[in-house]
This record gives C-alpha cells, structure tokens and sequence, in this order.
C-alpha cells in the first residue's frame, strides 16, 4: 500500500478533470445484487440434485427438471453467475481507488454488465434444454461461447485501461488483476473452442484437464488473491507483511499454476512423463501458497482481535485457513498414491466445494459484507447479528460437507478397489449423502440471513441516500 | 520487470501461459495428431450393432418412424450421433466415467484398461474420462446388459436395482411407455460402447476378461488391454 499513499498525495487525478465520477457504485451494486441472485439459485440447484441421491427427487419425471442438468446449473451459476459477477462488482469498486482513473468507458461498463447477465441467463436456459458442451466447468453451449468470450475481452479491455497509464511500478494486487485479465480470455478460448473443433481423444482430454484448472487457478484465483491484498491492508490499517513475500507468491502461481492442468486425468492415457510433471508443479504450487499464507498471517499478527471484531476479516482469513488446507489436501490427492483410491469420489467434490466456497465464496462474501453499507447509502447494517448467523452458518455448513465427503470419497474408493458389489458402495454412501443435503441446507439458510439482511438494509437506509452515480475523490483518495 | 505492466502482461500474463499450453496442451496433442480420428459414418461402416437391429425387431413400427427405415449404416449414424447429444446434454458424463484405468482393479470390474486408440473418434470430441462415478464406469457397457434392461432402467432405476439414485428419464419414452427417438438413441450409444474391443461383452466377476478367480496382482496375467498393466503393488 505504501507505493499508493505516497503517489496519492501528489498526483493529478486525470477523472477529475475531465469532470468524471472515478467510481460506478451504482454498477458495482448491481454486480453484487446479480451475484447473490445467481449464488442462491446455483445454492437451490446443488440442494435439488443433492435430494436425487436421497432417492427422494421431488420433481422427477419432468424433463426441465433433470437432476443432471441441474448439476451443471449449479457448478455454472457458481463460476458465472456468482463469482464472476461479484468480481466484476469487486473490480468496479478496486481498480479506479488503485489506478486513480476511471475505467475505460462508462456506457460500456453498463453494457458490460447486461451482456453478462444474458451470457449467464443463457447458459443457464441452454444447459436446462439440454444442450451442454462436454468440458467440465465449461459445459456453457457452444453457441454461447463466442458471445462470453467477447465479453471477456471487453471486460479486460475496460479494466486494463487505466492499469496501462499508471506510471512506475504497480501495487501487488495490480499484477494479479493484469495477469488475469490475459489468463481468463486464454483460458475460456482454448478451453471451449480447442477440445470441440481442433483437437479430440485423450489430447483433447489434456486440454481440457488444463481448462478446468486453469479456470480456478489463473481466473478466480488472481482475482481473490489481488482482492485480499487490496481489503486486508485497508480494513488492517497496516501494510502487508513482506513485499518479497508477495513477490514470490506472484510469480510462483504465474509459473506453476498453469502446468497442473493434467493432474485430473491421472492414470489415462495421457501420456504419463506429462502427468509426472502435472504432479510436480501441482506440489510446487502448494509451497507458493504456503508462502503467501505466511505473509499474510504476519501481516494479521499483533492485531489478531480484528478476528472477533471486524467480521469482513474474519471472512477473509477463514478463507485462508481453507486455502491452506484444500491446496495441501491438493498435494497429497494429486500424487499418483493417492489417485488409485480418490479418483472418481466423494473426495474430489469435498474438495472442490472447500474452494470454491469455503474460500472464494467466503472472500466475496467478506468483501460484499463490508461494502454493501457504503453501496446503498446506509449507515451499517440492519442487523449485524444476521450476518454473525451467516458467517456461522456458512462455516460449520462448509466443515461439514467438507469432511463428510472426504470420508465418503475414502469408503467408497476403498471399495471399489475391494471389488465389492457396486451397489454396496451406494450404500454406504446413503448417510454421508444425508449429510451432505443437511449441510448444504445450512449454508443456504446462511444466505438467507444474508440476503434478508441486504434487502433490509435497503429499505431501512436514510432518505435520500440512493446508491450514488459517483463517489468523491477525496475518499477514493483515503484508501 | 518483476512489478511493472509489461513484465506482468508479457512474461506472467502470456509467456508463463504459452509455455504450460506449448508442455501441456500442444505436445500431447502433437503426439496424438498422427492417429486417425474416425468419423461416426466410420464407425457405422464398421457394421450394425446387435442391439440397434433388436430395437427395430421390437418396436417396428416407432423405429421406422423415428429413423425413416429399417436399420442401415445411415440411422445407425444418426442414432449413435444423437445418443452421443442426450448423454452430454443430460450430463449422464457426470455421474458414469469413461476410462477403465490400469490401478485399484478396474480391469477385473470392467474389462481392458482403457487406451488412447479408442478416444480417436468423432464421439470423443471433447473426450468423456468422466469425473465421477456415482453409476458405473460406461466404457464396456455395450452388450453387458440386455436392451429390455435399459428400457425398464431408464424408465425407472429402482424397479431394476433398488438402491440406485439414477434419475428417472421418463422423457425418453412415448405416452404407451415404448422408447422414443431419444430413448433408442441413447440405448444404442450406450450398448455401443466397447463393442469395438475384440473380446466383449464383459460381465463383471465372468465372462472373457477374467478366468481365474481374482487374485493379488491377477490382472497382470490376463484382461490386459493395449494399455499399461497395473503396478502389481495394488492389492
């Protein structure tokens, strides 16, 4: 932050003199209002499917309803609609305070905003028709590829224009934002135009494997970590641990992250000297991370009370926790030992549910429960006691489903390996996934609380105190 | 260079990029671009699958409807590439994978470990390894189970095996309960599947992969595929 304050002080602030607002709040509200949308019907869709595997499916038979396809609204909702969503809102809000410019256009802003929406609406109607793509996490139908590629470029295009005048060095959060911006457009087109027009069999399965990575690692990662470093110095009030640290953390992800890929097709025909390597920079990005755990639980240290007190901190760094754990339970399931057992089970699903929402979700979440006030207009939340209800709730909901499927995947890996008829491994599994639909249940009825609150805080905030077009440049200038 | 715009953008945000896609992505790729990919026409020529013929026997007069004729190497196409669209669009990829792999047994409970040779078609485009298996491994499913097996099992799970948590898929049959377009394509992909391995079909515990009764580091000795053989530390 230290590169930012000194600036601040002497720069002209080209916004405004050109007599232009530096923030959208406006826009980034309506991210987060589409976000927590789209988050609580993805949320409905996961409890749905979950009811299939209790045998009790209540709308079966109708075709709409097919518990499949609602497993990709879910896993889709969540990466577009959710996250995507309330990064675009975090970045609306981050990236001008940083930049101390606007962003590119004010008209293509809002334009961006309603294309995504129907990028997501979209996705959303074609994979209830049944029309998937067969890439995991990229199951968005073909046709509405190009059109969220586009928006991709646009996206990168508004946000890297401001980024490109800043003179000198940039803050740490900067390079992650600029590199994602590169990463997700790469990304998203090799992932959903390579495997289905270029390349097909066990090469388009390496690609893919690289896509479904990719997605999470040089996507939601970049933009969660840069987030981290742009909130926990301000709501800190303290500079971030080591910059050396954060140099490291940088640029080992940039170089390991994205040759993982292939560690989700362990033991295919993938040719193996590959899945040795997707391995080894699988267990490096593991170190980087703990390096970047450590630098940021220095920079909590000495003020470890903002855990109890400041409730967007302890989003945050509950985050990390899970952080830590599902990227070291990452370097133990990537290894060639482990596979045998966990491929194809409970395990992975465990895992995945702890990163996308124990710890990306939770970082949005944090960071919307201390912005959303300041969005609105109003002074604090309504009842700040729903929100101790929704972090709770989201916690303990997320250790559960996390160790309850860990254990699952475990049995049922064991299993199979001992030949046991396959029904027996539904079985056992039966109260595992009883408890999964019960945990599940309790990070929604979370939302809940925090969705009550938002609308509340809404309705209850002063006169007169609309969320702003504009946001006065003497309190950009403060943080 | 380490903290400036065009260090991140060029050698962070495009160089690291390229260099994973060039290891990771490109050179299997390379590797794999020599093999020929069979279109579905290429498949359909290789002869007409026993139970695509079976469905017409049984329901002459819907398959005739759906398929404009009775069974040739056209709608046998026509039904595979269809099957091939309801098994991704319902995400039956989801819950059944496609790869028997050469550890933790597999090839005594499914058949041959998978290779890449019978990744190199049309169907396969993006490839379906699977991600998980809630259901069975689909590889060498095909002639495993009878078509009359499918139909009820399709219609409604439990009524076949009682413990298990497939949907139902109602939508695949006519109001009289016969199979639909979508209904036979679906079962004629599905018992295609694997029907390309010389030996087949598998049973599970008999059958041609496995002879002998299942023993430490059995596999190795039989029911090899063109692929890897287990480790044999597998037990």
């Amino acid at each position: 932050m230290s590169v930012i304050t000194a600036s601040s002080g002497a720069i002209n602030v080209p916004a405004l003199a050109a007599g232009r607002a530096l923030i959208e709040t406006r826009l980034v509200w309506w991210y987060f209002a589409a976000s927590l949308t789209y988050m609580i019907v993805a949320m409905l869709a996961g409890f749905l499917f979950s009811l299939q595997f209790l045998q009790h499916y209540p709308l079966a038979g109708i075709e709409l309803f097919s518990p499949g396809r609602w497993r990709l609204v879910h896993t889709n909702g969540v990466a577009y609609g959710f996250i995507a969503n309330a990064f675009l809102g975090m970045l609306h809000w981050a990236v001008p305070r940083l930049t101390l410019r606007p962003v590119r256009g004010r008209g293509l802003s809002y334009f961006i905003f309603f294309a995504w929406q129907a990028v997501v609406l979209a996705t959303v109607v074609g994979l209830l028709t049944g029309q998937a793509q067969a890439v995991e996490w990229g199951e968005t139908p073909t046709w509405v590829d190009p059109v969220a590629l586009a928006g991709l470029i646009l996206v990168a295009v508004n946000f890297l224009h401001p980024i490109l005048q800043v003179q000198g060095p940039m803050y740490v959060t900067l390079w992650y934002y600029v590199a994602a911006f590169v990463w997700t457009v790469l990304v998203y087109a090799m992932g959903s135009f390579l495997p289905q027009y270029f390349v097909g069999g066990a090469a388009s399965g390496a690609i893919i494997g690289l896509f479904i990575h990719d997605l999470v690692g040089l996507f939601v990662t970049p933009l969660g970590w840069g987030m981290m470093y742009y909130f926990v110095p301000i709501l800190l009030k303290k500079p971030v641990w080591s910059h050396g640290l954060s140099l490291v953390g940088f640029w080992g992800l940039a170089f390991f992250y994205p040759l993982t890929g292939i560690h989700h097709f362990l033991y295919s025909p993938i040719p193996m000297f590959l899945q040795y390597g997707a391995v080894i920079s699988t267990i490096a990005v593991e170190l980087v991370v703990t390096t970047v755990i450590i630098n940021f639980f220095m920079t909590l240290r000495g003020r470890g009370d903002a855990l109890r007190t400041n409730l967007p901190i302890r989003w945050f760094y509950t985050g990390m926790v899970f952080y830590f754990t599902t990227c070291l339970q990452c370097a133990f399931q990537a290894t060639l030992t482990f596979q045998k057992i966990i491929h194809f089970t409970d395990w992975v699903v465990g895992h995945s549910h702890l990163v996308m929402f124990g710890v990306f979700g939770f970082w949005l979440l944090g960071m919307m429960t201390h912005l959303i006030p300041r969005l609105v207009g109003a002074g604090g939340w309504f009842r700040p006691s729903w929100n101790a209800w929704h972090y709770w709730l989201s916690t303990i909901g997320t250790l559960v489903m996390f160790f309850d499927l860990v254990i699952a995947g475990l049995i049922q890996g064991f299993q199979w390996r001992d030949l046991a008829p396959w029904e027996d491994s539904l079985v056992a599994s039966a109260p595992f996934w009883l408890t999964r639909a019960v945990s599940g249940t309790m990070i929604i009825v979370g939302q809940f609380f925090f969705a009550a609150n938002v609308v509340m805080t809404m309705l209850r905030r002063p006169a007169g105190h609309g969320a702003s077009a504009g946001e006065s440049m003497s309190e950009a200038a403060a943080i | 260079m380490f903290e400036t715009k065009s260090g991140v953008f060029a050698i962070a945000g495009l160089g690291f990029f390229v260099l994973a896609f060039l290891v990771m992505g490109l050179l299997p790729w390379l590797i794999y671009v020599d093999q020929p990919e069979l279109t579905v026409e290429q498949i359909a020529e290789q002869g007409l699958l026993h139970e695509f013929v079976e469905l017409h026997e049984r329901f002459p007069a819907e398959f005739e409807r759906y398929f404009g004729g009775p069974p040739s190497k056209e709608n046998f196409a026509a039904a595979l590439r269809r099957g091939h669209e309801v098994y991704v669009g319902e995400a039956c990829w989801h819950c059944h994978s496609q790869q028997v792999r050469p550890v933790s047994r597999e090839s005594e409970r499914w058949g041959p470990v998978s290779h890449a040779s019978e990744y190199q078609n049309e169907l396969q485009r993006p490839v379906l390894f699977g991600t998980r298996r809630v259901g069975p491994d689909l590889s060498r499913e095909g002639a495993r189970r009878t078509n009359d097996w499918h139909l009820a099992h399709f219609y409604n799970p439990t009524s076949v095996v009682p413990t298990t948590v497939m949907p139902v898929y109602t939508w695949f049959f006519d109001e009289r309960g016969y199979p639909n377009r979508d209904g036979m394509s679906i079962i004629t992909y599905v018992q295609w599947l694997g029907s390309w391995l010389p030996e087949y079909p598998y049973y599970y515990g008999e059958g041609p992969p496995q002879l002998t009764p299942p023993t430490r580091g059995a596999q190795d000795g039989v029911a090899q595929g063109p692929g890897r053989d287990d480790d044999g530390r597998e037990g």
